[in-house]
């Protein structure tokens, strides 16, 4: 999709792409999805979504359960893949390049993900984080490895609830801190993107606030996309918001915008608690 | 309304009665073998039964210590031969065969676990037993191994089943291969309800004597290497049981007891390493 493509946006017809009257950032896209529809069996979950995702920024995707948003962000990684019967058609790019032309692994080398269910390995803590390194075959060391683990788990704000305990399992922590550990675990791999399916839906909001600041202090390296269902927490810490509404994209804007002055009246009903 | 309520309670009480008899038979049949076997068994049993060879009629001391290897030896096998056909065979109903394939598999294996032993044992006299030209320790392992496969796929795949599809998917999405998943994570997960069922498997083998009748066949002498007929446990105490002498009923009681135990043990670990908890996520 060319840059000349993105007229400005009317408010009834246009395709919900960034309006380039308004340059929503200078950063380069980093992800795209473009035209994408998806189908589980024959029921069409997803219509018509194209979406930038701009580097180094936090993109949040809202909208009432079932509207398609975590298999939207499903599909980024490919994680689709993992289920029978699903099929996809458009495309997606990551840096340019078509993640289905990639091999599959790397590409989630690259797009790491953290579920919505903290799910880590019934292993230690350490292995936990190591994990990722070790089945893609690190070999650097002991050494390097104990400074990657502590490097990830000092991005994810868990270091010094953790650094005594590192080799005790996972599963002695709280639902917060375990969520912290899986952020670390997807860190570890120094991805360049991270999917974040409703990180924080199980957690207090002590827990939540941790992982928000947590996700600040990633931007610098990676390019984050958030689906959550608390709209305080997209508007908190997202750069830009897409608003999600039975399987279509209604509206994409800078986060400001689609909470302060919403070109849509679906998406001004969602933000101000009119539905959903 | 009185009579009524009068009637049901009469009925209420015959049932709770009747279902409550029929549960203490149950449980005190049990109990029953357990304490005469213990009673008789413990009465007969010596140092001599770990240590010696069976004696010949009327002359004391004699044990069953080539049995007892015997046994060992014969279950060894089966467990070499059974579980990994059944562990393998259960992480590819786990993890990659689809709805169909799965069903018929499943089906196959409950056929195979319902044909009776004794039919096993003539099969492998048949494929085993016959070109080799004699019994041996070697045909008793593959009998027991056959009947220990389809209990070691089923109770495979329902650990492997138990394990949350979330720790797959956080596998692959770090890039995990689905093989390097299913052995660094999703097997590791299931490994100690894994380990416990193939115990519990080895414990409902190691009792069987039909299969062993056709295969190992028995033996009154030590039997070295794996090639020649061997006395296995079941064996013996059928064999002791119906002979005429009173000596060989203690024999047989003091075997009968050392197997109880064997697979009492076997159990009790099994059950303790499971209790200890398999796979059990928080928050």
């Amino acid at each position: 999709m060319s840059q000349e493509a993105r007229l400005p946006v009317s408010k009834i017809e246009s395709p919900p792409t960034v309006s380039e009257k308004k340059p929503l950032s200078e950063n380069p896209k980093k992800l795209c999805a473009e035209k994408l529809n998806f189908f589980y069996g024959k029921f069409q979950a997803l219509h018509d979504i194209s979406i930038d995702m701009r580097e180094n920024h936090i993109t949040a995707l809202i909208g009432p359960s079932g509207c398609g948003k975590s298999t939207f962000l499903r599909t980024l990684n490919r994680m689709h893949e993992t289920v029978r019967g699903t099929r996809l058609e458009g495309q997606i790019l990551l840096d340019g390049e078509s993640i289905f032309q990639q091999n599959v692994n790397a590409l989630r080398l690259k797009v790491g993900m953290v579920f919505q269910r903290s799910n880590p390995f019934p292993k230690s803590i350490f292995e936990n984080v190591a994990y990722g390194l070790r089945v893609n075959g690190y070999d650097g060391g002991k050494q390097r490895l104990q400074e990657e683990v502590e490097r990830s788990l000092r991005k994810a704000a868990i270091w010094d609830e953790v650094k005594d305990k590192l080799h005790e399992s996972a599963f002695g922590l709280s639902g917060g801190q375990q969520q912290r550990i899986c952020i670390a675990r997807a860190l570890a791999v120094r991805p360049e993107v991270l999917l974040l399916d409703e990180p924080c839906s199980a957690l207090d909001p002590i827990a939540t606030a941790k992982i928000e600041e947590l996700l600040f202090g990633l931007k610098p390296e990676c390019t984050i996309v958030i689906v959550t269902h608390n709209m305080q927490q997209a508007a908190r810490v997202s750069d830009f918001t897409g608003f999600f509404l039975l399987g279509k994209l209604i509206e994409f804007d800078s986060t400001n915008l689609i909470f302060q002055n919403p070109s849509k009246s679906e998406t001004e009903d969602y933000v101000t608690g009119r539905f959903g | 309304m009185k009579p009524s309520s009068h009637w049901k309670n009469i009925v209420n009480f015959a049932m709770f009665g009747l279902t409550g008899l029929c549960a203490l038979v149950s449980v005190g049949t049990l109990v029953f073998i357990l304490g005469y076997l213990v009673f008789n068994g413990g009465k007969s049993l010596s140092m001599s039964f770990f240590t010696n060879l069976p004696a010949p009629v009327g002359e004391v001391g004699g044990g069953m210590a080539n049995a007892l290897l015997g046994s060992g030896k014969v279950l060894l096998l089966a467990t070499l031969i059974g579980i990994p056909i059944g562990f393998l065979g259960g992480v590819y109903l786990s993890e990659y065969s689809g709805k169909t394939i799965a069903f018929v598999i499943r089906y196959v294996t409950d056929l195979l676990n319902g044909v009776p032993s004794i039919v096993i044992g003539i099969v492998v006299y048949t494929l085993v037993v016959h070109p080799m030209g004699h019994f041996s320790t070697f045909a008793g392992g593959v009998a027991l191994g056959i009947m220990m496969i389809p209990i070691s796929v089923r109770s495979t795949e329902e650990y492997l089943l138990a394990v949350p599809p979330s720790l797959r998917e956080a596998a692959f999405a770090l890039g995990a291969p689905k093989w390097k998943a299913i052995i660094t994570v999703v097997i590791p997960a299931a490994m100690r309800g894994i380990i416990s069922g193939t115990m519990l498997d080895l414990a409902r083998v190691a009792g069987e004597t039909a299969p062993l009748l056709f295969t190992a066949l028995g033996n009154q002498f030590w039997s070295p290497g794996w090639n020649q007929p061997s006395a296995t446990l079941p064996v013996m105490i059928f064999t002791y049981a119906i002979a005429p002498y009173e000596d060989w009923h203690r024999q047989a009681w003091a075997a009968g007891f050392v197997l109880l135990m064997l697979v009492l043990l076997i159990n009790v670990t099994a059950r303790m390493a499971l209790s200890k908890g398999s796979y059990v996520p928080r928050g």
